[in-house]
């Protein structure tokens, strides 16, 4: 069956842009901040670039993962965590032009790119962050984020063309040659992104907090990727449902989708944990300050982000039923999406802004402006092709889901 | 029912009968044994009795017979504590985790693996108690109210929380293998002749009806199980690792430690699943049941595991050098270079580089070869433990405390004491116990079993005429 976007959803996405972009204008007009407004917008732009961005990348990382795990289940979904990969090109340039103001001195994001940190005898010479301008310095940046960008989007592409042309082929009962292909892509590219989802998190937000490290701290953004890409899948597969498409996809899917939304709610919830215990409870002092700055000047922001990300998935869909019903998935899902973007807010706003960071009218605007672009591009990609892949050799085992 | 995807491989082989399956599982426990498991028997109770031995003579002595000092305190023991206990998650990994993923492959591992979880806590649990030296006070740990005045545990230390984790995590793995042997011991019991043989059975069947209400409350506790054990995969090893992580030692206190460690945990567990199954279905003529596929299987979870465990690796060692502390560097720099440089490279070796042979194919579908790399593994996860343990804490902050660790004769005979005992619980088990859980194997049979699989829907339908109903 073919997906139309329709004019509704044409609609909700141009409400929220334009809503996003008023609320952005009127935010920048209440702005009294006196290092002026500059720094906020560019703060916002990496954290919606980065959330919307890896959203999509985890769902490449998903889809791979289904070929490499033999996953059948998964394959009535296909579609769907293919749309998912759509925002990719957009968050890529956003986060691109980011980083380019950043080298080129118009933003203050990354304070290791500032002039004179690693120049001994400069007044803003920093003996810690000159040690490590082995890796941290403007050329070696560069070479890796778009080594990151670069090889990411090949397999998204790769996987999504190829996808496409397997429904083409005229298999008479052979093995599709797509999916053999496909596995070993998918091995690759785990294998590539087992490295660099933790690289890519150090180099684009725990270098803004220069002086601190975690080596937790790759994990963390990987989990946080995953389960806010896991919500998106589960919202979506509702709204195609209640609209009348996914025919084929049964409350068992619709089952194991929730599954791992619950399962990488918790997976996060434990990696949030267990690096926020082991710092607190050791209290060393290069380690400490990033929670000291966020329980300072962020305090409620945080801390009912974790309990919010934690609890709400944890206790209302531990049953088997609420997994299975729209009516708990939904609005779980809402509320844990918007907790994740906090999430990543408060990994940027506080290296950033430091105390002048809040939630307000350019945040939500910003936020708004992406979420409605990155709809839009999800449901235009869900369009393009039929929503059931054909000739994948699981896809009759998937069809036949009952558990 | 007949829609498994016709790519993926069978996982019983040949052609057996329900009938078949009972009779190959059961042939142990239902013969004398053999001479193999006799030979086996002698020499895992000598190694058994001579670890008792060395076990005795230290409560009797004191822990100054091991060769521990004032800088190095803890060494051997909490090596093998770690390596142990690490081991077992294998067992509940893949009787929780791989029923919450609806594996069918786990079925012919599942119950050799959780015997080899709970006799790897027993040995596990062990060495904490003997550490501390006056073992009849070993109670101490658990907060009863008592009258020996200020007595009270610590709830701010994570040795404690080991005590709870620990005991949780043996209780539900003890449960969750037992409820599993039920309906098994329900057919020995049924089958037996000797009557001693079918009282004991019979106990131990719990009084198993098999009618569809018991399978299908077995089914459900299965699950409820699973839920609460799958926790427990991630918590002993997380607790585990914040012995270590939570304090302020260069080398020990590293954020990303509690899930590199469930990930090494489960990485050792199935090297030690391989070289017990790879000798268990030779010697038990189960190739039917355990076959290339599965091994295949647990080698590509050996390659996950393994690579999880080389990035957590490399992390440490980038953020080392990253974090611009001197006392942080200096502890990875001795690390690989100082006195104990060669147990870091042998556990780099064996864990990191080694796995990752098993990308070919062909090794990692090789009996031989898969067996020598279990073993390596074992070896390797081993020296991870000794490598974090001692070469942490072995050159303290004063040069003038700087020391070596020296295993004596009791440190050496403990630990294969240990495998001594392990290996004896084991043998009693493949004797007395159903090896693999059968009756969940036949449920896999019609979907998974080769013959099955190689039907055409026509002939499955035939051999099921209910089946003929559904047909739209």
């Amino acid at each position: 069956m073919e997906y139309k976007v329709s004019k509704h959803a044409k609609l909700t996405t141009i409400i929220l842009v334009v809503v996003g972009l008023l609320s952005l204008v009127a935010g920048i007009a209440m702005d009294h901040n006196h290092h002026g407004v500059s720094g906020r917008l560019w703060a916002n732009l990496l954290v919606d670039g980065y959330f919307f961005f890896t959203i999509s990348l985890a769902a490449v990382f998903f889809l791979a993962l289904q070929y490499v795990s033999e996953m059948a289940w998964g394959v009535t979904t296909q579609r769907v965590f293919q749309a998912i990969m759509a925002f990719m090109p957009v968050g890529a340039v956003v986060l691109l032009i980011v980083f380019a103001a950043s080298s080129l001195h118009m933003n203050h994001l990354y304070h290791w790119m500032a002039e004179g940190v690693m120049e001994e005898g400069h007044e803003n010479y920093d003996k810690i962050i000159a040690g490590k301008s082995a890796y941290l310095n403007q050329p070696f940046f560069w070479v890796r984020t778009i080594l990151y960008i670069g090889v990411w989007m090949y397999f998204a592409n790769w996987f999504r063309k190829n996808s496409l042309k397997e429904d083409k082929l005229n298999l008479d009962g052979a093995v599709s040659p797509v999916y053999k292909k496909a596995i070993i892509k998918g091995v690759l590219f785990i294998a590539f992104f087992a490295y660099t989802s933790s690289s890519s998190a150090w180099d684009w937000i725990m270098a803004i907090d220069v002086h601190w490290f975690s080596t937790m701290f790759g994990w963390y953004a990987f989990s946080g990727m995953w389960v806010s890409m896991m919500i998106v899948a589960v919202v979506m597969v509702q709204y195609l449902k209640k609209n009348g498409y996914l025919k084929e996809v049964n409350s068992s899917h619709v089952h194991d989708i929730g599954k791992w939304m619950f399962a990488i709610s918790c997976l996060w919830s434990y990696i949030w944990f267990c690096q926020f215990m082991l710092i607190w409870y050791s209290n060393i002092p290069e380690e400490v300050t990033y929670y000291v700055q966020r329980f300072n000047d962020y305090r409620g922001l945080y801390i009912g982000t974790f309990f919010v990300n934690f609890m709400m998935p944890f206790f209302i869909l531990m049953s088997r039923d609420a997994k299975r019903n729209g009516i708990f998935l939904i609005p779980v899902a809402l509320i844990i999406f918007l907790g994740h973007w906090v999430d990543v807010l408060i990994m940027v706003l506080p290296g950033t802004m430091f105390e002048h960071g809040t939630l307000g009218l350019v945040e939500i605007g910003m936020f708004l402006t992406f979420l409605g672009v990155f709809i839009f591009m999800v449901l235009n990609a869900l369009s393009k092709a039929p929503l059931q892949t054909k000739n994948h050799p699981m896809y009759d085992e998937s069809l036949h889901l009952h558990h | 029912m007949h829609k498994e995807a016709a790519i993926r491989e069978p996982l019983i082989l040949g052609n057996p009968t329900y009938t078949d399956i009972s009779n190959d599982v059961l042939h142990a426990i239902e013969n004398k044994p053999t001479k193999l498991w006799k030979v086996l028997m002698v020499i895992a109770s000598i190694a058994a009795v001579w670890g008792v031995g060395c076990i005795l003579y230290l409560l009797g002595v004191g822990i100054g017979t091991w060769g521990l000092n004032n800088t190095v305190g803890w060494a051997w023991d909490i090596t093998n504590f770690v390596w142990w206990v690490g081991i077992g998650h294998a067992g509940t990994l893949i009787s929780a985790v791989l029923l919450l993923f609806r594996q069918k492959w786990r079925m012919a591992i599942n119950r050799p693996a959780e015997a080899m979880t709970i006799f790897a806590v027993f040995m596990a649990g062990m060495f904490p108690m003997i550490h501390m030296g006056r073992i009849w006070m070993a109670y101490w740990v658990l907060p009863i109210p008592n009258q020996f005045g200020s007595l009270w545990v610590n709830f701010n230390s994570p040795l404690l929380w080991d005590v709870f984790a620990i005991s949780t995590y043996l209780s539900v793995s003890l449960v969750f293998w037992y409820i599993g042997l039920i309906p098994d011991f329900g057919t020995i019991r049924d089958r037996a002749t000797r009557p001693v043989q079918k009282l004991m059975y019979s106990l131990l069947s719990f009084g198993w009806t098999g009618n569809a209400k018991a399978w299908q409350r077995f089914e459900e506790v299965s699950l409820v199980l699973a839920g609460l054990a799958t926790p427990l995969v991630f918590s002993v090893h997380s607790i585990v690792s914040m012995d270590f992580a939570t304090s302020v030692i260069p080398g020990w206190h590293t954020t990303i430690f509690p899930p590199y460690f469930v990930a090494g945990a489960v990485f050792s567990g199935f090297a030690m699943v391989q070289t017990l199954m790879l000798i268990v279905r030779k010697a038990m003529r189960l190739e039917q049941y355990v076959t290339i596929k599965h091994i295949e299987y647990m080698n590509i979870v050996i390659i996950v595991t393994g690579s999880i465990v080389g990035v957590a690796y490399l992390t440490e060692l980038f953020i080392s050098y990253y974090s611009g502390v001197e006392y942080e560097s200096y502890a990875f720099i001795n690390r690989f270079s100082g006195p104990y440089w060669w147990s870091y490279w042998a556990m780099m070796t064996c864990n990191v580089v080694s796995p990752h042979l098993f990308w070919s194919k062909k090794l990692r579908t090789n009996l031989a070869f898969t067996f020598v790399m279990s073993i390596i593994v074992n070896i390797g996860m081993w020296f991870e433990r000794f490598v974090i343990i001692v070469t942490s804490v072995h050159r303290d902050y004063l040069p003038s405390s700087w020391s070596m660790f020296y295993p004596t004769w009791v440190d050496i005979g403990v630990f294969m004491g240990t495998l001594g005992i392990f290996s004896v619980f084991y043998l009693l088990f493949l004797k007395y116990f159903p090896v693999l859980a059968f009756n969940e194997v036949k449920s896999i049979l019609k979907s998974s079993g080769e013959q099955y699989k190689n039907m055409s829907d026509e002939e499955f339908k035939a051999l099921h005429p209910v089946f003929k109903k559904d047909k739209k």
